[in-house]
């Protein structure tokens, strides 16, 4: 190696440093700051005394019905469009008409979401902020991770999976729904639940669609309000009138939902690596 | 005549892999096709179960015919065609199931069997591919877990459990060592007398071992025809004796 | 070919083969639904730009408060309501979407006389954006080629999915380390009032930029043909030297994809700005103030607003507004992706 390349790889070396380092500080000044009050009993009680005591577990229990909702809608409408594009779809202008719709969905800003689900199910169809417009709204968001991971999973799928089916006199459907989708399950699943783990933590979409800072108790129907982890530490470190008594309270709320969201990201991304390297084996 | 092709064409867009093919196979002889890389051997194998149909673009005109009747035909059910016309491919694939489960497969796309009579075919399909011996007492276990010849041995047994008429192997041991494609060789004799065969190879030693007919194919195009012995000691083309004699290819 | 003249002609009765009419319908109806379900995401995009279209047109027409401009002086005398008679007699005019809209540079949809000039949130926008785009860029593209370029394969298995958690963290907890760190650390460093500010807004949209930016560039990247580094080398060029003439200028396209993808992200986030960046509707002087973006706007106000009032039909004019900014930054991404030959999808 000359100076040359020492210097200029030195340096691209400093970079990729920094970001992990910016990683673990981030992830570490936020889980050293909640350690101390996570308990038990935060994660099961109720919020007291205008949340400065008590525990989170109303919040933590709206994240994850809204979490289910979403999962319910957006999956069945992600997984078939990911069906039709890689086992039915030919070249042509619907196609990339669909591919077209489906890239710039992904990029729509996440509050934009949040308006159009105001538009739409909040007003539209009547629901009211509920836990059912805004799972519906997170759904709409999450449809596009869905269509994307469940495409890359169906298309790793060997060809001879389906022509060996074809082969023996399947239907085209035979040979999808009995040889195709069950290969390409685990790698569906672990895709969609990557993308429920992004929308666990997002905060835009709900924030006008059903979320609300507090409720006594949890929500009785997918009608009702309800509160939720991402806009509890919102309203923790910016709306609350005692903000820097609650300020534990809100380090602790941010642990939990970073813990969530790593957790499954990282059983996902285990999972994930296992089952290409079981595939290219 | 089980099978006949007039003037078979194939194209892919505006490529043509197939000039005006006829060729005649009769019931329960095996046919050989061999000829270089490309020379649209696979591609007339695959036209015989329509299997060129999921392959976008693709054109087919001429005459096909099986038992008489015009597989290409508007309205011909496909899938019944592929029941009647089992295949066998190049690379051993079986499904990601256990062994009972592969050979099942086709057998459970019709109506529902009983379980005995499932058992029953299950293990004649297997009998007949000559691999139950080595697999009656695995059958729950994967069908990944098995050899490259036992695999592909699983594959024709999978393709012999839904009673076929015609049996089409595309180079089906040309990812195998030499001892299992003795194995499969040998077997191929013992099937010729219920099922029509085709098999595409490009190993002319293969070819003259078990075949009854050997059709030689350059650039798309039959060059010849004729009794495998007739072919191979005295070939009427010269591209053919080109060929066989190892000039080319 | 003299096998040919045996060739038998197709019967003329019916073709066996023919058949499976019934499965063949099933099959049809089978891709039919799944067909369905690839035309929703369609349907989806183009709902969303009719509902932020038809809801922002509102905000453009008629005069605010409609119903008492229609009643006569008499049928207003019958009410007594103390704020209805407060209200003035003429409505104000509904804004011009060129002037008051887009070049206005006052928004204060609920003051006595209401302005509901965007340009300060589309300014404030577009300076976090870049901002944070020339901090994320050097270090993305830098983090990339190392990843891409020079680091061993070990090393690269187990820093990518270190650096890949940075794609995972919440806004809204990036929000919350720059209210309780990074905004405090820039007002003690810089002797500001409030670290709550553009700068502190651009360094958390920095790092929300950065796994995105880091991922796209190195796929751009590690698609260049090796062919061409070989032929530099062979040239007698170092490595580094191969990377700065020949990998970068040709992952080139690739690279600005991934920029301009990171900024469409960074444009559309909302809860980091909302929370960091101090929310003042100002026209922005300096990188230290404090600013408000149009995703913190629709976030601040849509809650407070009367469903179809002129500011509730204003804030989905600034959605479209947002809309249209972050669908220009994905096309061309979309463009640039299309020059390298690479796709996204």
């Amino acid at each position: 190696m000359n100076r040359n390349e020492r210097t200029g790889f030195g340096l691209l070396a400093i970079c990729a440093g920094f970001l992990v380092l910016l990683v673990v500080a981030l992830v570490g000044y936020v889980v050293s700051g909640g350690w101390s009050v996570l308990s038990f009993g935060f994660l099961t009680e109720v919020p007291r005394n205008g949340m400065r005591e008590g525990g989170i577990w109303p919040p933590i229990f709206g994240t994850i019905v809204l979490m289910l909702i979403t999962a319910v809608s957006a999956t069945p409408l992600g997984v078939g469009c990911a069906i039709y594009l890689v086992e039915y779809a030919r070249e042509g202008w619907l196609v990339r008409l669909i591919r077209l719709s489906i890239r710039n969905l992904s990029g729509v800003p996440s509050v934009v979401y949040g308006l159009f689900g105001v538009g739409l199910f909040v007003n539209g169809l009547g629901f009211g902020p509920s836990l059912l417009a805004s799972g519906l709204t997170l759904g709409l968001l999450t449809l596009p991770w869905t269509i994307t991971a469940s495409e890359e999973a169906l298309r790793r799928v060997p060809r001879s999976y389906r022509d060996g089916a074809l082969a023996l006199g399947a239907t085209p459907w035979e040979a999808i729904s009995k040889n195709v989708i069950p290969a390409a399950l685990p790698g569906m699943l672990t895709g969609i639940i990557l993308g429920l783990a992004r929308a666990a933590g997002e905060t835009a979409p709900i924030l006008f669609t059903g979320v609300t800072f507090s409720r006594p108790d949890i929500p009785h129907s997918v009608f009702d309000t309800y509160m939720a982890l991402p806009y509890h530490l919102y309203i923790l470190s910016t709306q609350h009138q005692d903000i820097v008594t609650v300020r534990p309270v809100a380090f602790a709320t941010a642990t939990v939902l970073l813990g969530i969201v790593l957790v499954i990201n990282g059983t996902a991304a285990v999972v994930r690596s296992r089952l290409r390297a079981a595939q290219v084996g | 005549m089980k099978i006949q092709s007039k003037k078979l064409e194939v194209w892919y867009g505006n490529k043509q892999a197939l000039h005006a093919v006829d060729l005649a196979m009769q019931e329960h002889t095996i046919t050989a096709l061999i000829g270089p890389s490309g020379c649209g051997k696979s591609t007339y194998l695959r036209c015989l179960n329509r299997m060129n149909d999921t392959i976008e673009g693709v054109v087919v005109k001429g005459g096909l015919l099986l038992d008489g009747y015009d597989v290409y035909e508007p309205g011909v059910d496909v899938v019944a065609l592929r029941r009647r016309v089992g295949m066998v491919f190049q690379k051993a694939n079986p499904f990601p199931k256990s062994i009972f489960d592969n050979v099942a497969f086709g057998l459970r796309l019709g109506p529902r069997i009983p379980k005995t009579e499932l058992d029953g075919r299950v293990e004649q399909a297997l009998t007949r591919a000559a691999l139950w011996e080595e697999v009656r007492d695995r059958l729950t276990g994967s069908a990944l877990g098995l050899s490259g010849g036992q695999q592909q041995r699983l594959c024709i047994a999978r393709a012999l459990a839904v009673e076929p008429e015609v049996l089409l192997m595309d180079e089906p041991t040309s990812a195998l060592d030499p001892i299992a494609t003795a194995k499969i060789e040998e077997l191929l004799h013992g099937l010729a007398d219920r099922y029509t065969i085709v098999i595409v190879t490009h190993n002319m030693q293969q070819a003259a071992r078990v075949s009854d007919q050997t059709a030689f194919f350059f650039m798309g195009q039959l060059i010849e025809v004729a009794p495998t012995d007739d072919l191979f000691t005295h070939p009427t083309v010269k591209k053919t004796e080109e060929y066989i004699t190892g000039r080319f290819g | 070919m003299e096998g040919a003249s045996t060739y038998v002609h197709p019967v003329t009765t019916r073709n066996p083969l023919t058949g499976g009419g019934v499965r063949r319908a099933r099959e049809a109806a089978i891709r039919g639904a799944f067909t369905l379900a690839a035309l929703v995401s369609v349907g989806v995009l183009v709902g969303i730009f009719a509902v932020l279209f038809l809801q922002a047109r509102e905000s453009f027409g008629g005069n605010e408060g409609i119903a008492q401009s229609t009643l006569t002086p008499e049928q207003r005398a019958l009410f007594t309501d103390v704020e209805f008679a407060a209200l003035p007699a003429v409505p104000p005019p509904a804004p011009s979407v060129g002037r008051d809209f887009l070049g206005g540079t006052n928004w204060n949809p609920t003051g006595a006389t209401a302005y509901y000039g965007v340009l300060p949130m589309v300014v404030s926008t577009l300076m976090v954006t870049l901002c944070a785009l020339a901090l994320a860029a050097p270090l993305g593209i830098g983090a990339a080629a190392w990843l891409a370029y020079v680091a061993p394969p070990r090393a690269r298995e187990v820093i990518k999915p270190i650096i890949e958690v940075l794609a995972a963290i919440p806004s809204v907890v990036l929000g919350f380390v720059g209210i309780v760190v990074v905004g405090p650390a820039l007002a003690h460093g810089f002797g500001l009032q409030s670290g709550l500010s553009a700068a502190n807004g651009a360094l958390l949209l920095a790092v929300m930029a950065l796994p995105t930016i880091v991922s796209i560039t190195e796929d751009a990247l590690t698609a260049v043909p090796r062919d061409y580094v070989q032929a530099s080398l062979a040239l007698g060029a170092d490595r580094w030297q191969t990377l700065v003439r020949v990998v970068l200028p040709a992952a080139q396209s690739g690279v600005v994809a991934a920029l301009m993808l990171g900024m469409g992200r960074a444009i559309g986030e909302t809860m980091t700005v909302l929370m960091a960046c101090g929310n003042a509707t100002a026209m922005p002087g300096s990188i230290f103030d404090p600013v408000r973006t149009l995703t913190a706007t629709i976030a601040i106000e849509l809650g407070e607003t009367d469903v179809g009032s002129r500011h509730f039909h204003m804030l989905f004019a600034v959605g479209l507004v947002l809309f249209c900014m972050t669908f220009a930054v994905n096309l061309a991404s979309e463009i640039a992706m299309r020059k390298s030959g690479g796709s996204r999808a």
